[in-house]
């Protein structure tokens, strides 16, 4: 069965590039993936992303509950507070990455990749066993529309009846409800997977329309354009973000893919208990990971892709890309990809199998752009 | 919709011929609107050099996009006589004019090719 976002009609309309992804028909380009990608880092886009997974979970123990579920400590995110942690597998694989918003005391809505949703709500409903608590699947009945970019706070603060104080002067990875022209309701969150600045508006999937047209009409003036998911993985992969089934799988613990801040420990002045995989991850943190998440670039044309072996001076397959492309902000090829430890310091020289001929690649701290302040 | 002259000869695998392919003529090869719109923004292009022998249905090279890689397929068989130099420099030009300054290379057909399509045939296996 495919789904379809209730903006569909709108992308069909704009000239949209479909495609499936996790059994939905997304754009994945308008007008072209580099003007696309261009337009976030100078002025803003605007993403459609209704397909991510929209779970709500509720109860006096909502919050004991996600602790013990997730890698982060999220009884201490404050109202409208966001974090972005995962749920890991008790052998310490990630289960999948999501940004956790705190709406209300005994309120908070998990935000999952559209691929793994099913697994988070079914993961969510065994951890929440024992706890007051309970989860509640809203994908289908909400729209989640992304402005991303230097110009997005104008544009956003413009798209508002009520509440532009709360876009100007929000934090990022934290939320607000507001009012949108049209009286609209949105629930607004300062964050995004591109790099850049940027808001998420979740919004009713029946006003998703109106919301898309309104910031479409506020936000061309400004460059705005519509964007796919090909820029989404082009400005995410330059900013060394992680994307599920790439750089995080079950066979990835956060660790590897160099996220081990995102797992809280708990302090002795706050001490934090069992959460599913602490001992597994405990374990990795003593005793060091195996592979470690690394960035790669060429000085070729051509780039690395998902799968793709790297290989030492000797010709040894040392590690494996999880993503890789041409980068349009830095004019080179870049990659992610796994590789021992000891291969991993910055400036190490290696090379990539690119269909059977070897290009060298030079690992890099992640990211590899980072905004301007 | 993506364009889909008539006046050209296409492959299944997105390759368009200008020309009449029969023995001894040099057609130019490009890929079609199709293909670039599926492709993306195409940022290197791998072309086979001139003097090498294409055979139709085989692999003579390969395209890269921001999104992905595709093999470049021969519609023809024959001796690349000439390959469009300006997409080293400027490759997205097969996405803004795929059937004009988008040409990828000129081969002179020494076999007649049997499974090219025309516009119509073409137009439906791209449905």
């Amino acid at each position: 069965m495919t789904l379809h976002s209730p903006l569909h009609e709108e992308h069909v309309r704009l000239g949209a590039t479909m495609v499936d992804f996790a059994g939905w028909q997304m754009p994945v380009r308008y007008a072209g993936d580099t003007v696309e990608h261009v337009a976030v880092r100078t002025a803003a886009g605007l993403f459609d992303l209704s397909h991510m997974g929209e779970i709500m979970v509720r109860g006096p123990q909502a919050a004991e509950a996600l602790d013990f579920a997730t890698v982060g400590r999220i009884s201490a995110v404050t109202l409208w507070g966001a974090k972005y942690t995962m749920l890991c597998h008790p052998e310490g694989g990630v289960v999948d990455d999501v940004v956790v918003y705190r709406r209300d005391w005994d309120h908070f809505m998990v935000v999952a990749n559209a691929a793994n949703k099913d697994v988070v709500v079914d993961e969510l409903i065994d951890r929440l066993e024992g706890f007051d608590a309970w989860v509640e699947d809203f994908t289908p009945g909400i729209a989640l529309i992304a402005v991303q970019g230097p110009a997005s706070a104008a544009i956003v603060m413009a798209m508002c009846e009520l509440g532009a104080g709360d876009i100007e002067s929000m934090k990022y990875y934290s939320a607000s409800n507001v009012l949108l022209t049209g009286g609209i309701h949105a629930f607004v969150a300062r964050t995004g997977y591109t790099g850049e600045d940027g808001f998420e508006l979740y919004v009713n999937a029946a006003d998703a329309v109106q919301t898309w047209r309104l910031a479409l009409a506020l936000g061309e003036p400004a460059g705005l354009v519509p964007c796919g998911l090909s820029a989404r993985d082009s400005l995410r992969l330059e900013a060394g973000m992680p994307l599920y089934g790439h750089e995080l799988s079950r066979d990835t613990n956060p660790i590897e893919a160099g996220l081990g801040r995102i797992i809280q420990w708990g302090t002795d002045e706050a001490p934090r208990g069992d959460f599913v995989g602490r001992p597994a991850l405990e374990k990795v943190r003593e005793q060091g990971p195996l592979k470690v998440l690394t960035g790669l670039v060429g000085t070729g044309k051509r780039s690395a892709r998902t799968g793709y072996a790297v290989m030492d001076g000797s010709d040894n397959q040392v590690g494996i890309v999880t993503s890789g492309a041409p980068s349009p902000t830095l004019g080179a090829p870049i990659a992610m990809a796994y590789v021992p430890p000891a291969l991993a310091a910055p400036g190490t020289e290696l090379h990539v199998d690119v269909r059977g001929r070897h290009e060298q690649m030079t690992t890099t701290a992640l990211p590899f752009y980072q905004r301007g302040a | 919709m993506a364009n889909i002259p008539d006046e050209l000869l296409y492959s299944a695998e997105h390759e368009w011929v200008a020309g009449e392919p029969t023995v001894g003529a040099v057609v130019t090869v490009g890929i079609t609107e199709h293909a670039a719109e599926a492709l993306g923004d195409i940022v290197y292009v791998e072309a086979p050099q001139v003097g090498d022998t294409v055979t139709a249905g085989e692999v003579c090279g390969e395209l890269e996009s921001t999104k992905a890689v595709s093999e470049l397929y021969s519609p023809v068989t024959g001796t690349v006589m000439d390959i469009n130099g300006e997409l080293d420099s400027a490759p997205g030009a097969i996405n803004a004019d795929a059937y004009g300054d988008g040409w990828i290379f000129k081969v002179e057909v020494t076999a007649k090719p049997k499974d090219l399509l025309g516009s119509e045939a073409y137009a439906a296996i791209t449905d």
